[in-house]
C-alpha cells in the first residue's frame, strides 16, 4: 500500500543517484580524454618531458587504459 | 611494489592504468548484487517502500564524509610534506565528496517529505551536511580560482582543515542536538538497530558506492597528473618561445 503512495518519491531518489553517479563518470571520462588530446598536441608540436622515465606519453596511457 | 612507491606520480600513474580496470570490473560486480539484494529487500514495517531510499541516502552521507576525511589527510600531506601527489589527490577527492553529499542531501529531502512531512528542517543533522557540501563547493572555488597548483593547494589545504571541525559535527548532531534526523543505527556502540533483512542491502550498497569511489578517485587523480604535465610543458614551451 505504502510502496504505490510514495513510488514517486522512491523512484525520484534512485534517478537522482544515477544522475549524480552518470555524471561523476561522464566527467572523469571526459577530463581524461582531454588531457590525452592535450598530451598528444604538445607531442606533435615536439613539446615532451626531459625524464626519460616519464611513463605515459598521450599514446601509452592510453594503451594501459 | 611498496605502498611508499606510490608517492612518486610516475609510478602512481603506472599503478592507476593497471588499477582502474580491475576496480572498475569489481565495483560492477558489488552493483550487481547490492542491487538485486536492494530488490528482494522487504518494506518496513513502519516506513513501507520509503526505506530503499535509505541504500542510497546512507552511502551518500557515508562517502561525503569519507570524501572530507581523505581530503583532510592529504591536507596534512600538503602542510607538512609538501608532497604534490597530496595535493592531487585533495583536488580529486572534491568533486567526488560533492556529488555524494549532493546525493545524501537529495535523497534524504525525497525521503523524508512522505516521513516526515517536509523536504527539509533547519535541524542540526540536515544543516551540518549542508554546511559540508557548501564546504565542498568553496574548496572547489580555491581551486578553480588560484592558477599556481602550489599555491592553491596551501589555500585549499587550510580552508579543509577549518572545514574538518565539520565532521564530529554531523556525525555526533544527533546525540548533542534534540533532532528530527534518527540517531545512529548501524555505527553505534552495541549492535546495529536495523533488522538484517534490511541491513544486508545496506551494506552491499554501500560496499559497492565505495569501490565506486575509490574506481572514481583513482581515475580523477590521473586526470590531475595529466593535467599537470599538460600545464608544464605548455609552461616550458611559452618559455622556450620567448
Amino acid at each position: 500500500m505504502l510502496a504505490t503512495h510514495h513510488l514517486d518519491f522512491i523512484l525520484g531518489a534512485y534517478v537522482a543517484a544515477v544522475v549524480v553517479v552518470a555524471g561523476l563518470i561522464a566527467w572523469v571520462l571526459l577530463d581524461y580524454r582531454a588531457q590525452l588530446r592535450n598530451l598528444a598536441d604538445l607531442e606533435k608540436r615536439g613539446v615532451t618531458r626531459r625524464s626519460a622515465t616519464a611513463p605515459p606519453t598521450a599514446a601509452t596511457a592510453k594503451e594501459d587504459a | 611494489m611498496a605502498i611508499v612507491d606510490l608517492a612518486n606520480p610516475s609510478r602512481f600513474l603506472n599503478f592507476a592504468n593497471r588499477a582502474i580496470p580491475w576496480l572498475g570490473g569489481v565495483t560492477l560486480i558489488a552493483f550487481a548484487f547490492a542491487i538485486n539484494q536492494t530488490l528482494a529487500a522487504p518494506d518496513d514495517y513502519q516506513q513501507g517502500a520509503t526505506v530503499k531510499i535509505m541504500f542510497l541516502h546512507v552511502p551518500g552521507a557515508w562517502l561525503g564524509m569519507l570524501g572530507f576525511a581523505l581530503m583532510s589527510i592529504a591536507a596534512l600531506g600538503t602542510l607538512v610534506w609538501r608532497h604534490p601527489l597530496a595535493d592531487v589527490a585533495a583536488k580529486a577527492a572534491a568533486p567526488i565528496g560533492a556529488a555524494f553529499t549532493l546525493m545524501c542531501l537529495i535523497t534524504g529531502s525525497l525521503w523524508g517529505r512522505p516521513m516526515w512531512g517536509t523536504y527539509w528542517v533547519w535541524d542540526a543533522r540536515l544543516t551540518s551536511v549542508l554546511v559540508l557540501f557548501l564546504i565542498y563547493l568553496g574548496i572547489i572555488a580555491v581551486w578553480r580560482t588560484v592558477e599556481d597548483p602550489s599555491r592553491a593547494a596551501r589555500a585549499a589545504a587550510i580552508f579543509t582543515l577549518v572545514g574538518a571541525l565539520d565532521l564530529p559535527i554531523i556525525k555526533f548532531s544527533v546525540e548533542w542536538w534534540n533532532t528530527l534526523h534518527q540517531g545512529a543505527s548501524v555505527l553505534r556502540l552495541g549492535a546495529p538497530t536495523i533488522d538484517s533483512s534490511i541491513l544486508i542491502p545496506l551494506l552491499a550498497m554501500t560496499v559497492a558506492f565505495t569501490f565506486l569511489f575509490v574506481t572514481l578517485l583513482l581515475a580523477a587523480m590521473r586526470n590531475e597528473i595529466l593535467r599537470r604535465r599538460v600545464r608544464t610543458l605548455r609552461l616550458m614551451r611559452a618559455s622556450a618561445a620567448s
